[in-house]
């Protein structure tokens, strides 16, 4: 597997190949995509993937993409070096995203057409299948031997991965498996003579994990003791996740019969004396606005994940979009604080997850952790994520305290606006909560000297210290650039290639908001100054009409100089965005 | 033991003559009796006259959203399984706004012992009709009469084989009293449906109307009859039946947890060390 690699412009490491596995839903695409990106993960490289499907079980077109490099990489790219097709379709609509150097494999038995031409690999998966493994569904396994042997690579992993993968179903499967695995990896090597692909040098495993995994991760080391949701993409994942972990860890979990019941069973668990979370994305998060406001107002700390997807409505299900921003800044009847993360990556998202936790808490406040379908799904790699960073404080009062505590009021006047938190059963202290006004103890009022004194305490005295939580965006290029990026949440990974790549021929910086609200001060950072000095300033976003740039501007009264803003349901890919930049430099 | 005076709460502001003084009174009793200490007690409830009811009391309260008692409800008994856990509600809160949630709290069989204060009518937004309310009946609202059919709730429990399904009347405190404490003591999700009158807005079913319709079920009906309770709870009209209708021991929702056998959630913290493996998976 010598020979030259020819480096585009766009290449940011010696060996930098993207693999796109299409077909339709159910033909494994997923099963490939997983395990070349496993395989590459634990050999060392940086890998970043991201999925596109359908809102179906069967057929239509998906595709899976699989990045992988010897430099860090945190997008994809629209030029596609290996394209494995499991169907007509694939080939129909991603030839022409082929490199210079690309390959496209296909078994033309299946797929009952035969291609011409050098960039095309007749591999038969289903044949090859049958024969060494004896079945047929042992196709994807082919498939994935042959991107290794093109590539190059040594089988050790992928062979130790079929074994742990299968050892519960016995020696026999893992043989078969094996076999297939060996039979597609030959027949690739022997027949890419063509290939110019050389796997970059093996280094110690990194981990792979995707954005909905590490919100889950977050939570379970925030010691979240309670999840209540109900499913809907892309938010789902976080409950799968914890599905996962609740006996290990002791975590209630409960599939609700509506998002309205999932976010009052969260608020229940709350006052009860747990960490508690929910999760949903459009619509779902929609039904949980009346329950955010009685959070709000009963100050229960509850941790509320959106995963976005495009609205409105249905919208677009299985896809991607920055589309609830100002929705969530603003969700709920009545005035209340809330913070607001929205990681760029999953490292970010398990951080901010556990931020989350602890400001709901510290605060008796809802605390969001948003993001969205692309960063969801989308896998990253990291040598190590450090856990011993991630300090969980109990805010509540227990019996321990409570023993010593002579009169408790649930809603005590204080100075910071926080009142004693005490755990209902753990004392004699009654603890009263009430959706409606209320006095300190928590009974219903109606005169107009106490609302005041609560919307004081809840919201006015509360805020500043909020406020202060709050890191500036993160800076990353150029220190006094004539190009700034400013984007927010998913966009992370995207903006941060664009700005490698332009900063070969010009000062490019990239700001990226991950904390969003309370709108970060420029304590620390002055951010705002950062903006104006540069000449172009251009928000990138996932939605029509700029929400992050409406909202920097009522915030901070920062207009930016251009907006590049996608709203198609897909993810910029490096190619997309460096074009549209170029657009708006001139 | 506790005291009735250790229950005194704020002044109801209900109307005079209102069916939930005496509801008040014998749940007072009834919990008293039991020797229920008021922190061990908690009391939910949703929106409506009858929501106010934990403020009346003096007991661990959580009056949350209209409707949506019972999802807080299970929440609570999921962290806390040792705390006694009531949903107090409407019928307009409980069988209209969060009809869903009831639906799926009696599925579940979650240990909470629901009370719903049925008088068949909204008292709160004054006089519109509720899911209870008779076809045909005339309001400032549904000024062409009630179009749709009567909820029946006990029927409705019945059918999706509630734990416990119980009917009292406001008027006979010392039968609702025993009613009262044995849902306490039944183990499992239980409804009772408490007939009562309102003075305000209803002025058909009265406390006289009900006096002439309600009876006590006789020694031999048999609770644990799924077949024979739908018979009685399919019974309205001229004679309605008081007492318990029908009851089962389904497994309760709280004890299928294997991490809620040890202790109750609210104790259990994560022990840091435990994390050390997590990663594991991603590599």
């Amino acid at each position: 597997m010598a020979g030259e690699v020819q480096q585009d412009v766009y290449s940011v490491g010696n060996v930098d190949y993207s693999i796109k596995i299409g077909g339709e839903a159910g033909q494994g695409i997923q099963t490939v995509g997983d395990a070349l990106s496993r395989v590459f993960a634990r050999a060392g490289y940086h890998v970043f993937t991201h999925q596109d499907y359908e809102s179906r079980v069967r057929g239509g077109h998906n595709f899976y993409q699989v990045r992988v490099s010897d430099k860090a990489v945190s997008a994809s790219r629209s030029k596609i070096d290996i394209l494995v097709a499991f169907d007509k379709e694939s080939i129909e609509l991603h030839a022409a995203e082929l490199s210079d150097q690309g390959k496209i494999i296909y078994d033309a038995d299946a797929l009952k057409q035969k291609h011409e031409g050098l960039h095309y690999l007749d591999i038969p998966f289903t044949a090859l299948a049958s024969e060494h493994g004896g079945s047929s569904i042992m196709a994807n396994t082919v498939a994935t031997g042959a991107v290794l042997g093109m590539l190059g690579m040594e089988m050790d992993i992928f062979l130790h991965i079929i074994r742990e993968t299968f050892h519960k179903k016995g020696e026999e499967i893992i043989r078969q498996n094996t076999a297939t695995a060996l039979a597609g990896y030959d027949v690739a090597v022997k027949q890419c003579i063509s290939c110019s692909f050389s796997a970059p040098e093996r280094s110690e495993p990194k981990m792979l994990i995707a954005g909905v995994d590490a919100v889950g991760l977050g939570a379970v080391a925030s010691g979240c003791k309670f999840y209540a949701a109900y499913p809907m993409t892309p938010s789902t994942g976080i409950m799968n996740y914890l599905a996962g972990k609740e006996q290990e860890y002791g975590i209630v979990l409960e599939q609700a019969e509506d998002e309205i019941a999932a976010i009052n069973m969260t608020i229940g668990a709350s006052f009860a004396g747990v960490r508690a979370m929910t999760a949903s994305s459009g619509g779902g998060f929609a039904l949980m606005v009346e329950g955010l406001s009685l959070a709000g107002m009963t100050e229960t700390p509850v941790v509320i994940g959106l995963a976005q997807r495009p609205g409105p409505a249905t919208g677009l299900p299985t896809r991607t979009e920055q589309g609830e921003l100002q929705f969530l800044i603003s969700a709920g009847h009545g005035e209340f604080p809330r913070v607001i993360f929205a990681p760029g990556d999953p490292e970010q998202a398990v951080h901010l997850t556990h931020r989350a936790f602890d400001l709901a808490e510290k605060y008796q406040i809802p605390a969001f952790i948003v993001f969205d379908q692309y960063l969801g799904d989308a896998q990253w790699t990291y040598r190590e994520l450090d856990l011993k960073k991630l300090v969980n404080v109990d805010y509540r009062l227990r019996a321990d305290v409570l023993k010593d505590v002579s009169v408790y009021k649930r809603y005590a006047y204080a100075e910071n606006g926080v009142s004693p938190l005490a755990v209902p059963g753990d004392s004699k202290h009654l603890v009263v909560a009430d959706s409606d006004e209320h006095d300190e103890e928590g009974h219903i009022i109606e005169d107009a000297e106490t609302r005041n004194r609560m919307v004081l305490k809840r919201l006015h005295q509360k805020i500043p210290h909020i406020r202060q939580e709050i890191m500036p965006p993160l800076r990353y290029g150029a220190e006094t650039p004539d190009v700034v990026l400013i984007g927010w949440g998913s966009t992370y990974g995207i903006m941060k290639e664009a700005v490698d790549l332009l900063s070969d021929t010009r000062a490019a910086a990239m700001l990226h908001f991950s904390e969003l609200w309370p709108f970060p001060g420029i304590n620390g950072f002055d951010y705002i100054s950062f903006i104006k000095n540069a000449g172009k300033v251009i928000c990138v976003e996932q939605n029509a009409t700029g929400q992050f740039a409406r909202l920097m501007k009522a915030e901070t009264g920062l207009e930016m100089t251009s907006g590049i803003y996608r709203f198609d349901g897909r993810p910029f890919t490096v190619e997309d965005l460096l074009g549209e930049i170029h657009a708006c430099l001139g | 033991m506790p005291v009735l005076d250790d229950y005194k709460g704020q002044t109801p502001a209900w109307c005079p003559g209102c069916g939930n003084f005496s509801i008040l009174k014998t749940f007072k009793d009834a919990v008293v009796e039991l020797g229920f200490e008021p922190h061990q007690l908690m009391v939910v409830s949703g929106i409506g006259q009858a929501a106010k009811f934990p403020h009346y009391m003096k007991c661990n309260t959580f009056n949350g959203l209209h409707g949506r008692a019972l999802p807080v409800a299970t929440g609570i008994r999921l962290a806390n399984h040792g705390l006694i856990v009531a949903a107090v509600a409407g019928d307009g809160d409980c069988y209209g706004e969060g009809g869903n949630h009831l639906v799926h709290a009696m599925r579940r069989n979650v240990n909470v012992k629901l009370f719903v204060h049925n008088n068949q009518v909204y008292g709160l937004t004054k006089g519109q009709a509720s899911p209870t309310t008779s076809e045909g009946t005339v309001t400032k609202n549904q000024p062409l009469g009630v179009f749709s059919e009567q909820l029946n709730p006990m029927a409705l429990a019945v059918a999706l084989d509630c734990s416990f399904v119980a009917r009292g009347f406001s008027g006979d405190q010392k039968h609702l009293k025993s009613l009262v404490q044995e849902a306490f003591n039944h183990k499992g999700f239980s409804l009772v449906d408490i007939l009562q009158p309102c003075v305000s807005f209803n002025k058909v079913n009265t406390h006289e109307w009900y006096r002439q319709r309600v009876y006590h079920m006789e020694a031999g009906h048999d609770p644990t009859d799924r077949v024979k309770a739908f018979e009685r709870a399919l019974e309205w009209g001229n004679r309605i039946p008081l007492g318990v209708i029908y009851k089962n021991n389904r497994p309760v929702f709280e004890e299928r947890f294997p991490m809620l056998q040890e202790s109750v959630l609210v104790r259990q913290s994560l022990d840091p060390g435990k994390l050390a493996g997590i990663l594991k998976e991603f590599y």
